[in-house]
This record gives C-alpha cells, sequence and structure tokens, in this order.
C-alpha cells in the first residue's frame, strides 16, 4: 500500500467534458445589477421547455382533437374550466416536443415482445409516434362511423368513443386503442394539475378546485391546525417573476 | 468507443458508485489518509445549484418524469416473474427508481431510517430454533455472518452522519415510553428529536394507541430541527414542503451524500471525484484473487483503466450483482442446484395497505415529507407469536404522509369513473379526506428468486441487462394477508365512510411503484459456499474487494433498507481503515 502525500493544487473534482466543470470555478466576482433579473430562467437547473407559445408537435387537426377530448375527460362545470380551457393541449404538445415525445431516455431496444402484463409496456414506438399514428388512426375510424371528425361530433357521442376507447370495444391499429386512451387520459391529467409552467393548468385551476397550494414550500405554520380547512391560496413556480417569459405568460 | 483503455495514475481506492455507501467509505478512507478516486456515472449534484424553490417543488418533472433517476437509455433490468418465462426489459421505471448522480437513491429517497432488530442478523437461526420445520422449507434464509455487537456502533454512527430523527424506545436495555418498544438496545437515543406528525399520523397514533398498540415516531432522515453532522455538514429543518420523495430537497433537511458527505469531502486533499463516469469491470489479476483497479467509460466515449490497490463497489444492489457477473466474481448462482454466490438471494419489500375515505376530516395532506409520520411495530417481523400461523415474518405499520402533489396523488373510491363529471366531483371530495395505512413487509429468500446476466438484451455499450427472477414466495402472501388483516382493524377503529385493502396478492408486477427495496443477490456471510462477502464486507475471492449495499442482505425484514446500508458501510470504511491496511490484500476473516 502505498501512501503518497496528497497534491495539493489539484483540482478535486474532474467532471468529464459533456457534464461542465462549473462547480470547482467557486471564485467571487464582482457584479454589477442594473435593471436586468440577475436570475434567468433556464439558467441554474432549468426544467425541459414545455409550451412554448407556439404549437410544435401537432398539427390543427391533432390539436382540435386533443382539445376536444380533454373537454369530455375534465367537463367545464361548477368546479373549474374545462381540461382544453386549462391548456392541457398545449401541455401535451410541448411534451411530445421534448424527451417525452422522443422517448430519448428509454430503453427502445429490441426484440419487442408482447409479454405478460406483469412485465409492462412493450411497444417499439415512441409516444410521439403513438400519438401520430392514434390519433389518424382514431380520425379514420370517426370519419368511417359518423362522417366527421372527432372535435366535431357531439359531446354525448364524443363520450361514446372515449367509453369505447377506453374498454377497447373500438380497435384501432397499429396503437391498441387502450393504449392510446390511457396515454392521453393521462396526459391530460397531467396538463390539468401540473405546475403551469408547462402550459396548463392555466390560472392554477385545478389546484383551486381541489384546495392544493402549489410551490409554498414551508407548512410549519400548518402543521398542527389538524382537521382545519385551510384555504390557502395556491402559488406557483410559473406565477414568480422569474419564470416570466413569453411562453408562461 | 474512442480506441483502447487509457491508463490514469495509481490510487490507493477506487469507489464504485457516489450515493450513501460509497460517499461514506470514501470520506472515511480520505480521512485515514488515503488517496480515494470515486467514480460516479451521473452528474454531481449540488443543493445549491440543482434544487431551489423556483424548481424544486415539480411534480411533472421529478416525480412524473423522473429526472433523478437512471434512465433505462442508460441501463435497466429485464425481468420475468419465474425462470420458465423470457424476460423482458424494464423500458420504464415502475416497480422500483433507481438513482444516478452523486447522491444515488439516496437523494431522491422518502428518508425512512431503521435499524434492524438483532434477530434479524442470525435470522436463519433464529427462526429454526423457535419454530423449527414450521418454517416453509421453500425458504432460503440465511445468517448474516455478524452479530448486534458489532452493528450497534456502525447503526449509532450512521444516524450521527445523516442526523436521524427520532425518539429512542429502547437504551441500554431500559424500554423507553414513546419509542419502539420493539429495537434492539441502543447506546444512546438519536441525534436530533421527532419530527411532528400530522393529522393522519396524529389520529392514527391515538386510535393505536386505544386498541393496545405502542405508537412511535417513524425515525426519519428529514430533519426535525437544524443539526451539524460528525463531518462537520449541516442541516436544516424540515418545512414539510411536501414534494420529497422522488424530488431533491431545497432547505438542506433531508439527509443524503449530497448534504451529508460529499460537500465536504470534495474540498479534502487526496479525494477526486469523477462523475459521467461509467465503470464497466473491475479487473483482476491473472488468477482472479486481487483486483487490479476498474475500467470505466466516460461520456465522451472514452475508456479509462484506474488502477487501485483497494476497489470498493457500492453501486446501488442491480449494479454491484451485475459488476460482480461481469467480473467474474463470485460464481452464478443457479436456481436448479442452489450453489453459487452470485445473484443469489435475492429479495424485494412486500408492500400492503389499507386506504380510508372519510366525510368529515381534513387532512391537509399535501403538508408532508417522505419519513414524517407514526408507526407501531407490534405487527412486524417477529415481534409476534407466529406458531402455527402458517408465515414468518410481517411488516412495519405506518401512517406517512409524503405530501400530495395532484398529478400522482388524486385518491377516489374504487369503482369511480376516470374521467367525466362523476370523476372531477369525486376527486374534489376526497382529495384532503383520505389517508393510507401501509404496512412495508418482510421479503423472504426462495431458490427461484435470484439475479443473472440477461441472454438477450444488452445495454447501450453492448453489455447484457442485468435479469431478475422474482415473485412473491407463498410465505410472504400469507404474511401479506395476516398483516392487512391488522391494520384493517385499525382502520376501522378510525371509524372511516369506507375501506380498501390491498394487501399483496398474486405476481410481482413492475408496474406499480412498490419500493426500490431491492436487496440481495451478493450476501454477506460466515460461509464463502453461500455468500459473496464476509461480514467485514469483504469479497471472499478478492480480498482487495469490497462490495457494498443492500446486496449484502440475505433477505429483507419489514424495514426500509437504508439505516443498515450506510450501518454496513460504516462497518466496511473502519474495517479497511482500522483493519485492513495493517495487513493489505489479506482476508479479514480465514474462510
Ligand atoms: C423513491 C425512493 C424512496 C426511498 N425511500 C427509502 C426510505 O424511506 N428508507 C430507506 O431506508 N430507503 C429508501 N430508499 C432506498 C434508498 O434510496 C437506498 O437504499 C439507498 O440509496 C442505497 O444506497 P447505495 O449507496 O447502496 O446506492 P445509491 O444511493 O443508489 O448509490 C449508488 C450510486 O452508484 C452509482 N453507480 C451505479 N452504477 C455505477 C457504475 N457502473 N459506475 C459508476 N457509478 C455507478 C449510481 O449512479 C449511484 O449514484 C428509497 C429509494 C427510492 C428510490
Ligand atoms: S419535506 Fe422536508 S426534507 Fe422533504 S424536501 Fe421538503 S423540506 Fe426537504
Amino acid at each position: 500500500m502505498s501512501l503518497k502525500p496528497p497534491l495539493l493544487t489539484r483540482r478535486r473534482l474532474l467532471a468529464s467534458a459533456a457534464a461542465g466543470l462549473s462547480l470547482i470555478s467557486t471564485g467571487a466576482y464582482a457584479r454589477v445589477l442594473d435593471g436586468t433579473a440577475p436570475w434567468q430562467p433556464f439558467a441554474a437547473n432549468p426544467p425541459e421547455q414545455g409550451w412554448t407559445g407556439t404549437w410544435r408537435f401537432f398539427n390543427e387537426a391533432e390539436a382540435r382533437t386533443i382539445g376536444a377530448m380533454a373537454d369530455r375527460m375534465i367537463p367545464a362545470d361548477d368546479l373549474s374550466v374545462s381540461g382544453r380551457e386549462a391548456g392541457c393541449a398545449e401541455f401535451i404538445d410541448g411534451q411530445l416536443a421534448g424527451s417525452y415525445g422522443t422517448g430519448e431516455k428509454l430503453y427502445m431496444q429490441g426484440p419487442f415482445k408482447e409479454g405478460t402484463p406483469e412485465q409492462g409496456d412493450q411497444l417499439p414506438w415512441t409516444m410521439a409516434e403513438r400519438y401520430r399514428m392514434g390519433l389518424a388512426s382514431l380520425s379514420e375510424y370517426c370519419r368511417k362511423t359518423y362522417s366527421n371528425e372527432f372535435a366535431d361530433l357531439d359531446g354525448e357521442t364524443q363520450d361514446e368513443v372515449l367509453s369505447g376507447l377506453e374498454t377497447g370495444d373500438i380497435a384501432l391499429s397499429p396503437i391498441p386503442s387502450k393504449t392510446l386512451f390511457s396515454d392521453i387520459l393521462n396526459n391530460v391529467m397531467e396538463g390539468f394539475f401540473a405546475d403551469p409552467l408547462y402550459g396548463g393548468n392555466r390560472d392554477m385551476a385545478s389546484w383551486k378546485m381541489l384546495g392544493f397550494p402549489g410551490a409554498r414550500y414551508d407548512y410549519r405554520p400548518y402543521l398542527m391546525k389538524y382537521n382545519e380547512k385551510l384555504d390557502l391560496e395556491p402559488v406557483s413556480m410559473a406565477g414568480r417573476a422569474a419564470w416570466q417569459t413569453e411562453a408562461t405568460q | 468507443m474512442t480506441g483502447p483503455a487509457k491508463r490514469l495514475p495509481h490510487t490507493d481506492a477506487v469507489v464504485i458508485g457516489l450515493g450513501w455507501a460509497g460517499s461514506i467509505i470514501a470520506k472515511e478512507m480520505v480521512d485515514a489518509g488515503l488517496e480515494v478516486v470515486g467514480l460516479e456515472r451521473g452528474g454531481w449534484i449540488e443543493t445549491g445549484v440543482d434544487f431551489n424553490i423556483n424548481t424544486a417543488p415539480d411534480e411533472l418533472r421529478y416525480a412524473r418524469r423522473q429526472e433523478l433517476m437512471l434512465q433505462t437509455v442508460q441501463n435497466t433490468v429485464t425481468a420475468r416473474n419465474n425462470s420458465a418465462q423470457e424476460a423482458l426489459p424494464m423500458r420504464k421505471w415502475g416497480s422500483f427508481h433507481p438513482g444516478n448522480g452523486t447522491g444515488g437513491a439516496g437523494l431522491h429517497w422518502a428518508g425512512i431510517t431503521w435499524r434492524f432488530q438483532p434477530e434479524e442478523f442470525r435470522l436463519a437461526s433464529y427462526l429454526s430454533e423457535k419454530y423449527g420445520d414450521e418454517v416453509d422449507p421453500n425458504l432460503t434464509l440465511q445468517d448474516w455472518g455478524t452479530d448486534w455487537s458489532e452493528m450497534e456502533p456502525a447503526y449509532d454512527y450512521f444516524e450521527r452522519i445523516a442526523g436521524v430523527s427520532g425518539k429512542a424506545g429502547n437504551i441500554n436495555g431500559e424500554i423507553l415510553a414513546g419509542g419502539n418498544p420493539f429495537e434492539g438496545a441502543r447506546t444512546r437515543d438519536y441525534p436530533t428529536g421527532p419530527t411532528i406528525p400530522t393529522y393522519a399520523p396524529k389520529l392514527f397514533a391515538q386510535v393505536a394507541e386505544d386498541l393496545g398498540y405502542k405508537p412511535f415516531h417513524t425515525p426519519s432522515s428529514i430533519l426535525s430541527e437544524a443539526y451539524t453532522n460528525i463531518y462537520g455538514m449541516q442541516m436544516g429543518p424540515c418545512t414539510y414542503c411536501g414534494f420529497c420523495t422522488n424530488y431533491g430537497c431545497a432547505n438542506l433537511s433531508k439527509a443524503s451524500a449530497i448534504t451529508c458527505v460529499l460537500p465536504a469531502l470534495v474540498r479534502q486533499q487526496g479525494f477526486t471525484a469523477r462523475t459521467r463516469s461509467e465503470v464497466l469491470k473491475i479487473e483482476t489479476d491473472s488468477n482472479g484473487s486481487k483486483a487490479t483497479g476498474v475500467t470505466f467509460v466516460d461520456s465522451d466515449g472514452q475508456e479509462w483503466f484506474q488502477p487501485a490497490d483497494i476497489v470498493v463497489s457500492a453501486a446501488f444492489t442491480f449494479e454491484n450483482v451485475r459488476l460482480m457477473l461481469l467480473s467474474g466474481i463470485g460464481t452464478p448462482y443457479d436456481p436448479a442446484t442452489g450453489k453459487g454466490q452470485t445473484g443469489r438471494n435475492y429479495c424485494y419489500q412486500t408492500a400492503n395497505n389499507v386506504r380510508l375515505f372519510f366525510d368529515d376530516k381534513e387532512f391537509n395532506s399535501f403538508i408532508g415529507g417522505g419519513a414524517i409520520g407514526m408507526a407501531i411495530d407490534e405487527t412486524n417481523n417477529d415481534n409476534f407469536d407466529h406458531s402455527g400461523l402458517g408465515f414468518v415474518g410481517g411488516g412495519s405499520t405506518r401512517v406517512g404522509p409524503i405530501g400530495a402533489p395532484p398529478i400522482g396523488s388524486r385518491p377516489v373510491p374504487e369503482g369511480t369513473p376516470k374521467w367525466g363529471s362523476k370523476w372531477k366531483q369525486a376527486t374534489t371530495e376526497n382529495y384532503n379526506r383520505s389517508m393510507s395505512i401501509g404496512c412495508e413487509s418482510s421479503s423472504y429468500a426462495q431458490r427461484g428468486n435470484y439475479l443473472s446476466l440477461d441472454p438477450n438484451y444488452k445495454d447501450r455499450l453492448g453489455r447484457p441487462l442485468l435479469r431478475v427472477t422474482f415473485d412473491f414466495p407463498e410465505n410472504d402472501l400469507r404474511m401479506s394477508q395476516y398483516v392487512t388483516d391488522k391494520i384493517e382493524e385499525i382502520g376501522r377503529a378510525m371509524n372511516p365512510r369506507s375501506i380498501e385493502r390491498n394487501a399483496m396478492t398474486g405476481h410481482w408486477n413492475t408496474v406499480p411503484y412498490q419500493s426500490s427495496h431491492v436487496v440481495g443477490g451478493f450476501v454477506m456471510g460466515a460461509d464463502p459456499e453461500t455468500s459473496g462477502t464476509n461480514k467485514y464486507l469483504q469479497s471472499w475471492q478478492v480480498p482487495n474487494l469490497f462490495v457494498v449495499g443492500a446486496n449484502a442482505f440475505p433477505q429483507n425484514p419489514g424495514y426500509n433498507p437504508t439505516g443498515t446500508v450506510g450501518a454496513l458501510a460504516v462497518k466496511a470504511a473502519w474495517a479497511i481503515t482500522r483493519d485492513y491496511l495493517k495487513a493489505p490484500h489479506q482476508p479479514l476473516v480465514q474462510a
């Protein structure tokens, strides 16, 4: 065992090139703060950009279909605005345009086999592909059955179609109808309940509905208010000045 | 890959993985004067940079898109319920949430921090002495080869690294009111006082006490108060923000390697961290009995050889076992013969719970943290007599409000539609009026459950994925029904409008999250035939290799694992710095 004296001037943290070396540059720099916000959104540890204010994935017809679905899945009533009004389609567009859509973080190597239910989702397509192909075959189904697009059906018929997808009674290909339905429902709910930062949950509509106070981060004053309704005004990350970019306004 | 591996300068020790286990061992070795290189496949994560309240409370990013977890494109496992099936890859994490980057899974963990009980470390002997052949012969339980007198000081030390909040139930044999009366004798109390229970755990504790149980505060690495740990790291009190499990903490309140160890260590002479550097193999000399160092690949695809006198593998259960298989350490376990050390005794945790719905309660469920809450232990392990019950084991019963960010936390009674007006109404009515009682239960080894290399699926570098073959043993399914009966009784005594029972039944399913408490596969023990390491976590085959993590557990009791992972890391670190260095390359226990 060699116990060499440690080098005095060595960098302690050797991140490889891609990781950047910012950690070790801890020097104090003089800074002038003059009217521009010192903290930029998407600076320190940015989230992936979601909705940017323009459609990046859906074409107009797809966006209409998703909006119409969100209207039925989360209908407008006394409790809240509808899923479409809350921005669910915009939210999903932002997701599908990003890494969620491309599947770039997922293991997508074959062989692809169906497997048991316990082995989980084994479909060979990315989310973006599932939406594109799934919505196309849904459109085809609606035109064949009703001579109309989903978005142009009346509410009751739309519900019938949604139920048919949910149970699998309506058969679609190649994306199974149940998969298409559960993907869309899942993403609509994410859009409705996520921080408004990502384009959905406008005005924190869902949080107000539930009584969820959002991104408050300190509940110590309320800890022992046992069995009391708190009615706390919600706070969102998106609501902070730092996030007031065009996309979130 | 860009050409052959380049050789780095020699170092005294190399540590694979900078989660809880690797960071603690690296710190202790550097403190003892060794030169240490830490290799971490993910990035360097720092509270001040990565977690602030402009970005931390983001359910979509952290809980749904799993940003702190290992990405399956990088590495995943294949899974099947039994050897007759073909294993398929987990393309998205479900059942468990492995970590990536400094802090490992112990960064986005929940922080419940148990000590196992003294009997656990000789479980096979203990149960056979007590129940004889009542114990299901299909179980392959083993002793750990260590005992309480060796474990207690290591637990104590880990608690002082993490600053664990709680209240002692047993100090030097004296049973103390308000603590867990079933815990092993400890030499002193927790370093910080217990966290404050919110309404749901408060109510649970009251009702449980009325029924004769002895409730206590769940031991927590979510800190109740400010604390400076034994490495001089300062932590702040938890604000019960409710974005805790699966998230990083912006308050320095959740103990992890990034709050308790690494910021101190990285400033020390003698330590170098290399991040985004994934170890491919532990290299050994020609007869396979001495490690010469490790080969790793950086994010540019460059391969490196890091020579070292000591190799510590602390890459979490799955990757520790995969590295042993890829490096030819131990004999791969064969379920047909029951022989072989590597892949052996893979176990999990058996999750059970009941969900309660009320009309007249406001739980304010959004207030909480990973390890806040109240527990009882009468239902756990061998804390009750199992004679004639047809199973062994049990689980720790807890009410733990972890927070209720609403994409994932919208409890509604069974039978509620998943969308439309009725869904919305039920969601709104029940959001704040539901709670659950969980029973995190034991998982005992059986012959057909094991880890091996997958013959079909490869990682992005062309190396076989790890294959998990696992299903719940009959013993554990019987146990689940029993403990769920018990928690259902308590639930009913709380007078809910309705109660739903979720005892573990059927096959292990990779899709819903259950826990990241995957254990075994390269276990510690006293017999080199049935264990990969001795009680100091030192490989029997390669004495300058230490393999540390929950892979060392021969089976899993009804407790979360990390208190014991931390204690084993301390134990290994002490063995290296106090004994091994006096006679390098020698086994600390004779085979
Ligand atoms: C959501 C969640 C909640 C949890 N809650 C609890 C709880 O309440 N109580 C409890 O006791 N436990 C809990 N756990 C479990 C706990 O996180 C683990 O037991 C603990 O982190 C294990 O520590 P470790 O050091 O062995 O592994 P890790 O903390 O995972 O560290 C291993 C490190 O090794 C790195 N690594 C892996 N492979 C390589 C390689 N080939 N080369 C280089 N580096 C590599 C990884 O990136 C990682 O950083 C929870 C886990 C999760 C995910
Ligand atoms: S609940 Fe407490 S420990 Fe957990 S993230 Fe929030 S402040 Fe940190």
